[in-house]
């Protein structure tokens, strides 16, 4: 994937600046990107605020690059509901929170890790032009920035990594080990 | 090599686990609610599967729930549409539900230990992330998403990559006036609120092992506050006496041998962490936070930091956090005009807070222009504090003993506090608008907020007594 990205440089942001929780309150997972950073994007009377970055036009793309920390606080999934539905399919930070991590991967954006120099890195080149576009391939386990051709490998396990190239989910996997489950069950004297 | 005990109970939960794959993980409890819950029932819809196994989850309905009047209907649209679409896929489903007007009903986290179903040695998950209360029994208890709730449903197990272990000991004696949400304020301000990112917490020490269930309870309830993956506490005599005689606890023969098993749930001697961290007890003063996660907290006396304490990249969000508060770097706390008083949350709302808040407030009354509001975990809650008086002793105080639920925990009910004001909470999380858009949250102690009550300004506790 190549794409321009959004960025967004502040730290520790949590899930409810992502989505907060007075939207979570739908049935259903679609429709969430509409409130995505409601708070920061919107006044209180619903116009956009200018000095968000997702309300300026310059920047856009698939990918969204927050800084260290990101993802912290509730395990609501919404937070990765709400970003996938903005359309990122990617999220660049220097550190994610765990269970952030998991749901994103569950839904099928990738975060990518890496370090906190070449998060900089991406700022910058994104500061100098926000048409600097980065470069995403999971298959080799790279980000790259275009124009300045800087590139670092990221981490993804390598079952996260089967699932997202094939569409295939955990519940799938599970479902396989029915068998299994139920042997455990027959072992064990206690439901502990 | 000996094991933790974290070690010790996942390990003895893997069902299949597999070279590159996560470890699928079988969990014993799995707790539900109206938030996290409608998506994942949908998803068995569309696979068009069943629960698996039906009597090993348990639904109560507590995010959205109105804390006054709670046998009308729900006022607000969406909110009654997410209890009532609880009851229907419950029903449907063939889960149990505590659902509003059920005498079992209230928040979660507290629901399933005060009825017994929370037991040590088992795995425990919920859609929730403050799950790791559960850890205060000796259970590997955490938070998950809600596709994983989908997973729990559908097969009883989970996919998960085991986390490192980590080992946090509090030595010594509390000094008066502190209590157990100081010690969790304390750590979580000493290590940030990203300090246990990755790990699973055993907590361990003379402090810890002194504390009540309830108070251990608060401990791990907010082990997630500094990024942990859960915390855990080995159970002992207390936790054997807490879970003797509760509802759904084992009985008779059953009690004996299960008891014969978790008396085997410690560390052994030479396990090993993959890191150790040790307090002194008599260091930690009563805890405030004063910026918009619960790292940013001191002792109540201290002073905020001045920005030339931060390092220079972390200086716009601590400067972005401090404007939100509307404080000053370097100021303090002590003294500041509050507007609200929150007593509640999955953090601080069973009997024993409500119990401690009406100790201190016994013959005092609330300063004038101050909203308090108490709202206890659950029914049972609720009910033990009318028999034992304590719903008169707020009543003379002017204090509000509202109706069972997560309230002003996070605002999705009414229970906003409103752009601008300020209020002292003994809930989790003071991230910006999570009380309500704008609103501003101190954390502290049941005993600091009920201090703040009578004063109407941060006020020292120990003080008071
Ligand atoms: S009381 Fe607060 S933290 Fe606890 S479950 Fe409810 S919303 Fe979550």
């Amino acid at each position: 994937m190549v794409s321009t990205a959004v960025p967004l440089s502040i730290e520790n942001i949590d899930t409810d600046q992502i989505i907060p929780a007075r939207f979570l309150k739908a049935t259903t997972r679609e429709g969430f990107g509409e409130n995505l950073f409601r708070d920061w994007r919107f006044d209180e009377q619903g116009a956009p605020k200018k000095d968000f970055v997702l309300n300026n036009p310059v920047y856009k793309g698939r990918i969204l690059v927050a800084g260290k920390n990101f993802g912290c606080g509730s395990s609501r999934e919404h937070a990765a509901w709400a970003l996938g539905d903005y359309g990122f399919k990617a999220v660049v930070s220097s550190f994610f929170a765990d269970i952030f991590k998991n749901n994103a991967l569950n839904n099928f954006i990738l975060p990518i890790q890496v370090s906190d120099e070449f998060l900089q890195q991406i700022f910058s080149a994104i500061e100098k032009d926000p048409a600097a576009a980065l470069e995403v391939n999971l298959e080799e386990q790279y980000i790259r920035i275009v124009p300045t051709g800087e590139q670092q490998q990221f981490d993804i396990n390598p079952y996260k990594k089967t699932c997202l190239l094939n569409g295939y989910d955990d519940i799938d996997y599970l479902l396989s080990l029915r068998e299994q489950i139920g042997t455990y069950e027959a072992s064990r004297p206690f439901n502990f | 090599m000996g094991k933790t005990l974290f070690d010790k109970i996942w390990d003895s939960h893997i069902v299949a686990s597999k070279p590159g794959f996560p470890d699928a993980v079988y969990i014993n409890t799995h707790f539900i609610h109206e938030v996290t819950s409608p998506q994942a029932f949908d998803g068995l819809r569309k696979r068009g599967i069943p629960v698996f196994r039906p009597g090993k989850t348990r639904a109560t309905a507590d995010h959205n729930v109105p804390t006054v009047d709670q046998h009308l209907p729900i006022k607000e649209a969406l909110s009654r549409k997410q209890v009532e679409m609880l009851t229907t896929n419950t029903a449907e489903f063939g889960v149990e539900l505590y659902g509003l007007g059920h005498r079992y009903q209230g928040i979660v986290h507290v629901i399933g230990p005060e009825l017994g179903i929370t037991l040590p040695g088992m795995t425990i998950v919920c859609g929730d992330s403050h799950t790791s209360t559960h850890g205060a029994f000796g259970a590997v208890a955490f938070g998950i998403g809600t596709s994983e709730v989908e997973q729990v449903l559908a097969t009883q197990c989970i996919l998960q990559y085991k986390p490192k272990r980590m080992k946090i000991e509090v030595n010594g004696q509390l000094k008066k006036g502190v209590v157990s949400k100081d010690i969790i304020l304390y750590i979580i301000s000493k290590i940030s609120a990203s300090g246990a990112t990755g790990y699973f917490v055993e907590y361990a020490g003379e402090a810890i092992r002194g504390l009540s269930m309830e108070a251990r309870m608060t401990i791990c309830n907010m082990s997630i506050e500094m990024g942990a993956r859960g915390g855990l506490i080995a159970p002992d005599s207390t936790t054997f006496d807490y879970i003797k005689g509760r509802e759904f606890a084992p009985k008779g023969e059953d009690w004996n041998k299960a008891l014969a098993c978790w008396q085997t749930l410690h560390t052994d001697e030479d396990a090993v962490f993959d890191k150790v961290l040790s307090f002194d007890a008599a260091d930690i003063e009563p805890q405030i936070t004063y910026g918009t996660n619960p790292g940013m907290g001191m002792g109540v006396t201290q002073h905020i930091p001045s920005l030339g304490d931060i390092e220079d990249k972390e200086k716009p969000s601590f400067s972005k956090s401090l404007q939100y508060m509307d404080l000053a770097p370097g100021s303090r706390l002590l003294g500041k005009k509050v507007d609200y008083v929150f007593i509640g949350s999955c953090t601080n709302s069973r009997i024993e807070d409500l119990r401690m808040v009406a100790g201190f407030v016994k013959g005092k009354k609330k300063a004038d222009d101050v909203t308090v509001w108490i709202v206890p975990g659950s029914k049972q809650v609720e009910a033990q504090a009318i028999e034992e008086g304590i719903d008169k002793i707020f009543e003379a105080a002017g204090f509000q003993l509202r109706q069972p639920g997560c309230s002003a925990c996070l605002g999705m009910n009414e229970d906003k506090i409103p752009a601008g004001k300020y209020c002292i909470a003994t809930s989790n999380r003071n991230f910006e608008g999570r009380q309500g858009p704008n609103a501003r949250t101190f954390l502290a102690s049941p005993l600091t907020a009920a201090a703040a009550a009578i004063t109407g300004r941060v006020t020292d506790v120990r003080e008071l007594i």
